[in-house]
């Protein structure tokens, strides 16, 4: 294993030890050549980088700010500082991937994006994105959650996208993927895939990491600027990994900060209803890389549960395999429930309702700041990636606290 | 010479093409699929290509996906599928696995190898797998000798054609338009161009799938490549079909279509 190589950095074939690569139809080799070849050569032009970086201040709002949560961290024991991503343009870290993968969309002289989506967050995005950069859009979303998630279709039908409802396997995020990558199989001439996360085929999972690791330059920073010295911790929630990564990757350098990825416990990792796939997933190879996933003994997948639709998938991108298998980062599962207390929490605290994501990353910091504290002698400053605002949950945390007037929980 | 290899030089000595037929494990049923199988054997179809379902199969259309559902929910198993590759084999025509490389892999890849060999099977086509991934799966077909089947596509360079071929045993896939399996109207004008160039950097036979569905489709392929792959079409006989006996018919009359298209060249 290439515990060796530089932190973060594939090998050229998408390798992250172990981990990564690319498994995916030859007809898509091609095509993933040219995203690469892109990928750098952008990454490498001042021009490029200045108009992703206006996009991001002008457009999207950051740098988002880093707010100490006084009354949430006197009931954690931590002193801890929120990346609130939540207050970007479209409510998530993740427009900061499409205005960067946009761009690149139309570097490469591609006239129409597609994406898959779960609860329809990063469909939103996407949407979002085409419509600023005048691309044709098409989002694939399960059909369980087209339904679950109409005010999220109607948003990316109000930017101008086509949604298509997916019927296939088990008609949530895994098989929206699978569509979109049938999409573009067929349609690689014109079409670039917009891919939601840090995970599938090399180039995604680097380019998706330089597009959001933003995040974390930013945060480190802002730290050393309010506090004068680098957190004990960074938190992070994992789905697919892109907010985790984004947040990880500038302190990745600095061994005394501790990384921690809280993964959708949801029923209980011991019930087999969770999305926890570094903790209770085996290695597989998942929609074009090697990774952990969630899978039977024929190494069919399984699927996986979570309140949280963002966090919904069996799936995780390969650095975050790479990262806990070199030891580097820490990955914990967080219960649906313990997830809904640190979000009742922080509502209550600080007047800020996040994402039912972030709260695993908040419910995850909770449980953490105590072992710092005894490990440090002192509370530790814990750097939370508040990944987004609540406003899209706010039908399933109603539903879960029984506060829908008409309605029991 | 690989028993695959055998079919394909006796076709070219009779001047027409192999006809692949191409069945998912386990659809409707395990047995279901070995009496269908058979029944296409019997129709004139030469080699069966048994797809070992996979429960996201991103390089298949809606007609493949929903069968792969179908078995799947039957609770179909990598072992059902060796099971199968053993009873069809038993007719004398070759059998080739096809499928994704993570049931391969969680199987272990030397162990589905031997199980293979062991089972009558000649290889294995991987439509997600490319060579750059392959080192484990070269070395387990190197030792239990087995062929291997990579997909070239329109898209593959130059360059790519021959570094793939090169990695081929038995025959060389070539996805004859860009996109997943499903029969169409029209096959592709990329195909003969695809296998013109894989040509000129290999003497392997060359199959050529994806959107064939009828005899005179069959025909037309069979006038530049050394084989004719079908599935979604023959796998719609048994979706559409009431019950079984009429699934069989259908499916036989359809496998003697396309066996006769094989063997009826237009150039
Ligand atoms: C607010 C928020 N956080 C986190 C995620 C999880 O994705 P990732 O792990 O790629 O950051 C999502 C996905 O929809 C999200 O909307």
């Amino acid at each position: 294993m290439s515990t060796e190589a530089p932190a973060g950095f594939p090998d050229a074939a998408g390798h992250f030890g172990r981990f990564g690569g690319r498994f995916v139809p030859e007809a898509l080799v091609a095509a993933l050549d040219e995203l690469g070849a892109a990928h750098r050569t952008a990454m490498a032009d001042e021009t490029f980088r200045a108009e992703f970086a206006a996009l991001l201040r002008d457009y999207a709002g950051t740098p988002s700010l880093l707010y100490e949560a006084h009354r949430f961290s006197a009931r954690a024991g931590a002193r801890v500082l929120l990346k609130r991503e939540d207050l970007n343009h479209t409510g998530a870290h993740k427009v900061r991937n499409v205005l960067g993968q946009a761009l690149l969309t139309r570097r490469m002289g591609k006239k129409r994006v597609i994406a898959e989506t779960g609860a329809g967050q990063h469909g939103v995005a996407a949407a979002t994105a085409a419509a600023l950069f005048d691309l044709d859009c098409v989002v694939y979303m399960g059909q369980v959650d087209t339904e679950r998630q109409a005010l999220n279709v109607a948003r990316m039908r109000m930017l101008g996208a086509t949604v298509i409802p997916v019927t296939t396997g088990s008609r949530t995020l895994k098989d929206a993927m699978n569509e979109a990558m049938r999409d573009w199989v067929a349609n690689v001439d014109d079409t670039h895939y917009l891919i939601g996360t840090a995970a599938g085929p090399h180039p995604f999972p680097a380019l998706v990491r330089d597009f959001v690791r933003g995040i974390g330059d930013e945060a480190r920073q802002q730290c050393l600027d309010l506090t004068g010295e680098l957190p004990d911790a960074v938190t992070a929630c994992v789905g697919g990994g892109s907010n985790a990564l984004g947040i990880f990757h500038a302190f990745v350098d600095d061994p005394q900060v501790r990384l921690y990825g809280f993964e959708a416990g949801g029923e209980g990792v011991a019930t087999g209803r969770h999305a926890a796939s570094i903790t209770g997933g085996s290695t597989g190879v998942l929609h074009g890389t090697r990774t952990y996933v969630l899978q039977d003994d024929d190494g069919q997948t399984v699927e996986s549960h979570s309140i949280s639709a963002g966090l919904d998938y069996p799936g995780v991108g390969p650095e975050h395999a790479w990262l806990h298998d070199t030891g580097r980062a820490s990955y914990l599962p967080v219960t649906d429930d313990e997830a809904m207390a640190a979000f009742e929490l922080l509502c209550r605290t600080e007047g800020i309702i996040p994402a039912i994501e972030s709260s695993h990353a908040l419910a995850g910091t909770l449980a953490v700041a105590g072992k710092l504290a005894a490990e440090l002698g002192r509370p530790p400053t814990i750097v939370v990636n508040l990944s987004g605002r609540g406003d899209k949950d706010v039908h399933t945390a109603g539903g879960y606290f029984g506060i829908l007037d008409g309605e029991s929980a | 010479m690989s028993r695959i290899g055998v079919a394909f030089d006796k076709a070219r000595a009779d001047g027409r093409a192999v006809l692949v037929g191409c069945m998912p494990a386990g659809f409707p049923t395990v047995e279901g699929s070995i009496a269908a199988m058979k029944a296409m054997v019997s129709a004139g179809v030469d080699v069966i290509e048994l797809e070992i379902p996979y429960s996201d199969p991103v390089m298949d259309g809606p007609v493949i996906q929903r069968a792969s559902d179908i078995a799947l929910a039957g609770g179909v198993r990598t072992r059902d599928a060796l099971r199968i590759v053993e009873e069809v084999a038993a007719t004398g025509a070759p059998v080739v696995t096809m499928t994704y490389w993570n049931p391969i892999e969680r199987y272990g890849v030397d162990a589905f190898a031997r199980d293979l060999a062991a089972a009558g099977g000649t290889g294995l086509i991987t439509p997600d797998l490319i060579p750059e991934e392959a080192d484990e799966w070269l070395a387990a077909s190197d030792s239990h000798g087995l062929d291997r089947t990579f997909l070239v596509a329109p898209s593959s360079t130059d360059e790519r054609l021959a570094m793939t071929t090169s990695h081929c045993r038995g025959f060389v896939y070539a996805t004859a338009l860009m996109g997943v399996t499903g029969a169409r109207t029209q096959t592709s004008q990329a195909a003969p161009v695809l296998v013109a160039r894989v040509r000129e950097v290999t003497d392997l036979p060359v199959g050529v799938g994806l959107g064939v569905g009828t005899g005179a489709q069959a025909a037309s392929v069979a006038g530049y490549a050394d084989g004719v792959i079908v599935g979604s079409a023959l796998i719609r006989c048994l979706l559409d079909a009431p019950d079984e006996s009429t699934a069989l018919a259908a499916l036989t009359a359809l496998s003697a279509d396309l066996a006769n298209g094989v063997r009826h060249p237009t150039p």
